[in-house]
């Protein structure tokens, strides 16, 4: 499969490629590593007139100690998530996280950015990043504003991106050792998550997100009020899929992933206890 | 739009279409058809390749994004006539039953042992979590990366 002609433009900075999407209006696309786009546009599903390709905006790819949070650049791999040093230290959550996104292959090339700006409800980071309560910073032709996670998933494959905005940095607040888990169920390595949780507890606290529960990322807000109030972990996990609206697929009915959640919660809060 | 890309030490300058997808640009244009097309829908990993050094699966990545860049195909893994230690340990360990895999898988493996030279039997089931073979069932496919790594 190949995809449909399209122009092809390539921005060397963040600027330019907003001013770049700015010319082209609805029809134009950024491409970064293009694991989300371009599969999507072999089948037809995305038709964009114009990419613009942001993937050699190379100061966009860093991972930074700013005080409260780690700041990680819109460019920034997978593969670079997964082994920076600095989040193994400060967000081990979201480190070993990206090292179940895809495979190798697909590690080398996705960004981070990327999978946020997809906002695809069964891809691993953005729950993660949800459930550690990141703020994304956008850049648009009138300059820079912050979107918490939790304002920013709208739907299905839709953020709170304007049409002309291009989200440039992630900011992970340090989780200050806390325990956390991330429990991925698929039935084959490389799959997405049927079901997936990010979760993390620090004294009474926690912050629970699930993967492919419904047509964003979730936050199992019900399970932390629950903990927060008392409840034990088997009883807060019965909570799982309170917040959720599950979808029936070829993988899984939405009794199966409502039963999951809650298996999977149970788990990873109690290896989040640990 | 003209890229220029380094191909297994070659030098080549291309006017490709945008839309043409690295891996038809190295089996069509340069001819090198070592690297298969199984799934192209980047699951089966048949179609990996290295760009800079590291594994990708080429039907996910336009030529166009691969400007100026260095790519290693299987075909460019021998040197002088002698076939890499990979894809030695391939052929003593039985790591192939029709083949159709295993340049990706070679090509995966040789990425692999590049971030972690002496993987455990999980890590190199995990590092190939993104090639699917349907013949060997893997064991021998891990066991030559094994083999390869320990330098037998």
């Amino acid at each position: 499969m190949i995809p449909a002609a399209f122009e092809y433009v390539r921005a060397e900075s963040a600027g330019e490629a907003i001013s770049l999407i700015g010319q082209h209006g609805d029809e134009a696309k950024f491409l970064a590593g293009g694991h989300s786009l371009l599969p999507l546009m072999k089948l037809r599903l995305a038709q964009p007139s114009v990419l613009v390709d942001i993937g050699r905006v190379r100061d966009l790819s860093y991972i930074r100690d700013a005080g409260d949070h780690i700041a990680i650049g819109a460019l920034t791999r997978h593969m670079d998530v997964e082994t920076s040093a600095l989040l193994k230290q400060h967000v081990p959550l979201l480190a070993h996280a990206a090292g179940h996104v895809g495979d190798p292959q697909v590690r080398h090339r996705g960004t981070m950015g990327g999978t946020i700006a997809h906002a695809d409800p069964a891809s691993d980071l953005p729950a993660t990043t949800l459930a550690l309560g990141a703020t994304y910073v956008a850049q648009g032709p009138n300059g820079t504003r912050e979107i918490a996670a939790a304002d920013f998933y709208q739907g299905f494959l839709t953020s709170a991106l304007a049409p002309d905005e291009m989200l440039t940095e992630v900011r992970v607040p340090k989780m200050q050792g806390a325990g956390w888990s991330f429990q991925k169920f698929n039935r084959r390595a490389q799959d997405w998550a049927i079901v997936g949780v990010a979760a993390w507890r620090r004294n009474g606290s926690a912050g629970v997100a699930l993967v492919n529960m419904g047509s964003t990322p979730i936050m199992a807000n019900a399970v932390s009020a629950a903990l927060a109030g008392g409840a034990s972990v088997a009883d807060a996990a019965q909570l799982a899929a309170d917040d959720a609206e599950p979808q029936s697929d070829l993988n899984a009915s939405i009794e199966y992933r409502t039963h999951l959640a809650k298996v999977l919660v149970r788990r990873a809060l109690e290896e989040a206890s640990n | 739009m003209k890229i220029r890309v380094t191909v297994n030490g070659t030098v080549h300058d291309s006017d490709v279409e945008p839309r043409t997808l690295l891996v038809h640009y190295v089996r069509d244009v340069l001819g090198l058809t070592g690297t298969n097309i199984g799934c192209d829908t980047s699951s089966c990993g048949a179609c990996s390749l290295h760009v800079n050094g590291e594994a990708v699966k080429s039907c996910t990545m336009l030529a166009v994004q691969a400007d100026g860049t260095d790519i290693t195909t299987i075909e460019g893994l021998a040197v002088d006539g002698e076939m890499h230690p990979m894809q030695q340990a391939f052929m003593q360990n039985h790591g192939l039953q029709c083949g159709y895999c295993t340049p990706g898988m070679v090509m995966a493996a040789t990425s692999l042992l590049k971030e972690n030279p002496h993987p455990t039997e999980q890590e190199v089931r995990l590092g190939l979590e993104g090639n699917l073979c349907r013949c060997t069932g893997y064991h021998n496919i891990v066991k030559s990366v094994l083999a390869c790594a320990a330098g037998e």
